[in-house]
């Protein structure tokens, strides 16, 4: 994915980007929904969630990009479902590992995220979202907009706009 | 855009709809004040919105178009082809203005001075006792509507005629002075007038978003779904307290789905606004007298069906008053009446819609398409005279088929019909058309109620289900054991002999990358046709048929040629629709130029006549053996073409040996002089024949070309049995059996009884001595 990080020269436009994505005083918190891939937890702003749902039939779609699990049936909708794990070059899931949906809305379209765990929404003040590092994967640069130190650890949030066009470049 | 602006553009589309219509209708009608009034109102609003809007050349236009219509309302003027000619022209300018608008959110660069100057002649010519500001000129519309106005709707009037007495006094230059204030009292002026029933019938419909009604499809949907699912659990227990609730539910839910797919009909008048005024202007511009007969406006169908219709529609009754109805002169002559009628008309059948448009023109003359058909190679010039008329009029649908000379020659018709008939088809409807010389022509489209629900064929393979749109599908076959025989296979390339045509096969387990089969079982053909073009879709299961509802596949797999959308299945599955055309292009075998014209039942039989007729062509194998001729073989003797990397061919004994499906095959040379390690992997011909099989070491597979095995000279070189000419060619003829016998170390003595019943050898032997 060299493309991507060609257009995203400085770290430091995350940060600026997830600042503005809010729009508020430097005071403002943002609440992200947190969900766990493999060790790390992340976050997608919790406005851009939809409903999270528990493991669902999904439909293969044969000749799709690879991170594209299926599509599953949401209340008569369709939702692509997009494996996470696969999206950021982590190990495949075990056929067997946990897995729950965070369903987003993009554009008028439902899409699934599928990831190990969901975890809390925590409120995080703007000014506490500093800018991804420089030394982290490409992949994941390309699809973050910022990283939250905690007490125990790192929360890397995500912008979910960035994550589909990775798939969307993909393709 | 800005949501005035965008409200305006959606208002006035709908009103100048109406508009084309009413002002035709006016010029039959000039005394029906109604009519007049609802036109003068129309224009009325679009002039004072876009005062408000500040949009200056629509309101120049507009303003002068309603003056006329003012003067026509004070009986001021009278109606003339001429002066509606003049309102429907500003009515067309005003249209165009609109859609720049709609595209670009400013009006077009351009002034319409000389349309203006059109109009401006009716208010200044023939008004010279009412000076054009004269305020006198207000309060007449007033006293000669009064008479008009029906008693019910006369208590209402009357408030309204006080409205105007103050401001319609305001001359129409005056109130261009004072735009916005003027338009609103004026409209408000207008409001209550006449026509009480149509704003009841406004009132009785409301604009929803597309977006909402597919949402409530989706619920419904679903609701559906649950219904089932509890239907079933009812169904078990027959004592069940839920079993009446459930009952109730279940109707319910069937109403509801009923209604809701309504919501998604509208009449197919819809299509037809724009179709008087074509008419219209058509028996002006070219003097002959049409009329043009419409029935069952208010039959409905889905409007996106709808949107896909109205050209092809508008094209052929067009043709039918362009071409198919005569002049004037030509009709008395024939002995018909002077008008001729363009009839148009719709209705359901059978979950179908049935649109006939018909004309009592001159017909076509189904010779003279005979014979354009022959010129063009469409049909062979022997067999010309023995096709039905009834067929010989599809070659109208032909793309090209409609030239210049058709027109004059064969009294019009065909102009763009391939595109009619395409645009129907897109939407699985059917089209036909029949003549009959001198007596007029009639074309009866058939489509399906909506686009959104299709008849589907649900297929399986590798443990996924798919369905394949019964649109695309011809006929299924299933492939025994016995049968397989009848499949090809010519470098990997799979055909199957259909009678007496060769079908490219495509695995769908292969297309789609879900493996490749190990068990060679029985399968099932899907044979698909796509444009002039068939191939069979080989899947392992055939399901049943279902109705089922399209829904878009999402962005990230749009690119996919292979679907064309996915449906969610009556247990809540989601499953995706195959795209035949796609999946023809991806696999490769659209290419395949198709021998002539689309097949229905009956085109399909004359084509068998045909191919029956010409038919001792075969397949035929070239091949490179590095000689300096091509050498062939028929197809029929291949069994397979492979290729084989240098490490698996083994030499053993003096021979050269390859592991081939769980046996030894030996494989020969084709040209003693051929160097088996010079090419890696080496293409190999395999040749089998009872147990014996044998593989055949050429240079390159060149081609299969469909051809004659004439034998010209016989060859007493070993392994050919002689030259013949193929492709233009000359080409050496491969002699199979002499290599099957080297192969396996017979003597040709000891398999002389044998060789003898070898059909295709004997084939081969025949054309020998034939020659």
């Amino acid at each position: 994915m060299s493309t991507t990080t060609a257009v995203r020269p400085a770290s430091t436009n995350g940060a600026a980007r997830a600042a503005a994505s809010t729009e508020s005083p430097a005071n403002a918190h943002a609440e992200y929904v947190t969900f766990r891939l493999a060790e790390q937890w992340l976050g997608i702003p919790v406005l851009a969630v939809q409903e999270v749902l528990a493991a669902q039939r999904i439909a293969r779609v044969p000749m799709a990009p690879h991170a594209i699990a299926g599509f599953l049936n949401l209340r008569g909708q369709i939702v692509t479902a997009l494996d996470l794990r696969t999206t950021l070059r982590l190990d495949a899931r075990a056929s067997d590992g946990a897995v729950m949906n965070v369903v987003v809305r993009h554009e008028g379209e439902l899409f699934a995220f599928m990831v190990d765990e969901v975890g809390d929404v925590v409120s995080v003040p703007n000014q506490s979202v500093e800018g991804t590092p420089a030394s982290l994967d490409a992949r994941w640069r390309a699809a973050s907009v910022g990283i939250v130190r905690r007490e125990h650890d790192l929360l890397l949030v995500l912008s979910v706009n960035e994550v589909i066009r990775l798939e969307h470049v993909a393709s | 855009m800005d949501d005035l602006l965008k409200d305006f553009l959606t208002e006035s589309a709908d009103n100048l709809g109406r508009l084309d219509n009413d002002i035709v209708e006016l010029e039959r009608r000039p005394e029906d004040i109604a009519l007049l009034n609802s036109v003068f109102r129309t224009i009325h609003t679009i002039k004072g919105t876009c005062g408000f809007l500040g949009l200056a050349r629509l309101e120049s236009v507009a303003h002068v178009a309603e003056n006329v219509l003012d003067r026509l309302r004070a009986g001021q003027l009278k109606t003339s082809a001429e002066l509606i000619g003049d309102v429907l022209a500003a009515i067309d300018c005003i249209k165009h203005v609109l859609n720049e608008l709609e595209l670009h959110e400013v009006e077009p660069e351009g002034n319409d001075d000389a349309l203006v100057a059109r109009l401006g002649r009716w208010l200044q010519v023939r008004s010279t006792r009412t000076p054009l500001s004269s305020p006198v000129l207000a309060p007449v519309p007033e006293t000669t509507d009064a008479p008009h106005v029906p008693v019910a709707s006369a208590s209402v009037a009357a408030p309204a005629a006080t409205a105007s007495a103050s401001t319609s006094v305001t001359p129409a230059v005056a109130q261009h002075a004072v735009k916005s204030d003027g338009a609103v009292t004026a409209e408000h002026g207008d409001h209550p007038e006449p026509t009480e029933t149509r704003s009841a019938i406004a009132e009785s419909s409301l604009r929803v978003g597309v977006d909402l009604l597919d949402t409530l499809m989706n619920l419904v949907g679903e609701l559906a779904l649950g219904r089932n699912q509890l239907l079933q659990l009812a169904g078990a227990h027959e004592e069940s307290p839920f079993a009446k609730p459930v009952q109730h539910l279940d109707r319910v839910t069937t109403d509801l789905l009923d209604a809701v797919m309504r919501t998604r009909m509208q009449p197919i008048g819809n299509a037809w606004t724009k179709l008087p005024r074509l008419v219209r202007d058509l028996s002006h511009s070219s003097g002959k007298q049409i009329t043009l007969v419409m029935h069952g406006a208010e039959t409905e169908l889905d409007r996106q069906i709808l949107q896909a219709i109205a050209d092809p529609l508008t094209h052929m009754v067009r043709n039918s008053a362009d071409h198919g109805v005569e002049s004037s002169a030509v009709r008395l002559a024939a002995g018909k009446s002077e008008n001729g009628t363009v009839r148009l008309s719709a209705r359901h059948e059978g979950g179908h819609v049935v649109i006939e448009i018909s004309d009592d023109g001159a017909g076509i003359d189904s010779a003279k398409v005979r014979r354009k058909a022959v010129e063009r190679g469409l049909l062979r010039a022997d067999l010309a005279d023995t096709i039905p008329d009834a067929q010989v009029l599809r070659f109208i649908f032909e793309p090209g088929f409609s030239t210049a000379e058709t027109i004059t020659n064969v009294s019009g018709r065909g102009v763009g019909m391939d595109v009619v008939r395409s645009n129907i088809e897109m939407i699985g409807g059917t089209v036909e058309l029949q003549s009959q010389l001198g007596r007029g022509t009639t074309v009866r489209v058939k489509i399906p109620l909506t686009l959104a629900i299709i008849s589907a064929l649900l297929v399986g393979t590798a443990g996924e289900t798919f369905a394949v749109p019964q649109i695309g599908i011809v006929e299924l076959v299933c492939v025994t054991d016995e049968q397989r025989s009848l499949v090809e296979v010519i470098h990997g390339a799979k055909f199957y002999r259909l009678r007496d045509t060769l079908l490219p096969m495509v695995s769908l387990r292969e297309l789609l990358g879900l493996g490749v089969s190990d068990t060679e079982r029985t399968s099932n053909i899907v044979v698909c046709q796509v444009g002039n073009m068939r191939f069979g879709l080989v899947v392992e299961e055939v399901f049943d048929t279902q109705e089922i509802v399209v829904k878009p596949v999402g962005r990230l797999i749009k690119h996919l040629q292979a679907y064309a959308g996915c449906t969610i299945t009556g247990d809540g599955r989601v499953i995706m629709i195959l795209d035949t055309t796609g999946i023809s292009s991806v696999a490769g075998v659209a290419t395949n130029e198709s021998r002539d014209e689309a097949a229905s039942a009956a085109e399909a039989a004359e084509r068998a006549r045909i191919a029956a007729a010409v038919n001792d062509n075969e397949s035929i194998l070239l091949f490179d053996a590095g000689y300096p001729a091509l050498q062939a073989v028929p197809l029929a003797l291949v069994a397979r073409l492979e290729e084989f990397p240098l490490s698996a061919l083994e030499e053993v004994d003096g021979q050269c040996l390859v592991q081939y499906r769980g046996g030894l095959m030996p494989v020969m040379r084709a040209n003693p002089a051929l160097d088996l390690r010079a090419k890696d992997p080496r293409p190999v011909i395999v040749f089998s024949d009872r147990n014996r099989i044998m593989g055949l070491a050429v240079d390159e597979i060149r081609d299969i070309v469909e051809d004659r095995v004439v034998l010209q000279r016989l060859s007493a070189r070993p392994g050919i049995l002689g030259v013949c000419v193929i492709a233009e060619h000359a080409t050496e003829v491969l002699d199979t059996d002499y290599y099957l016998r080297l192969a396996h170390g017979q003597s040709a003595a000891s398999n002389a009884a044998t060789t003898d019943d070898r059909s295709a050898t004997a084939h081969l032997v025949t054309e020998t001595t034939g020659e």
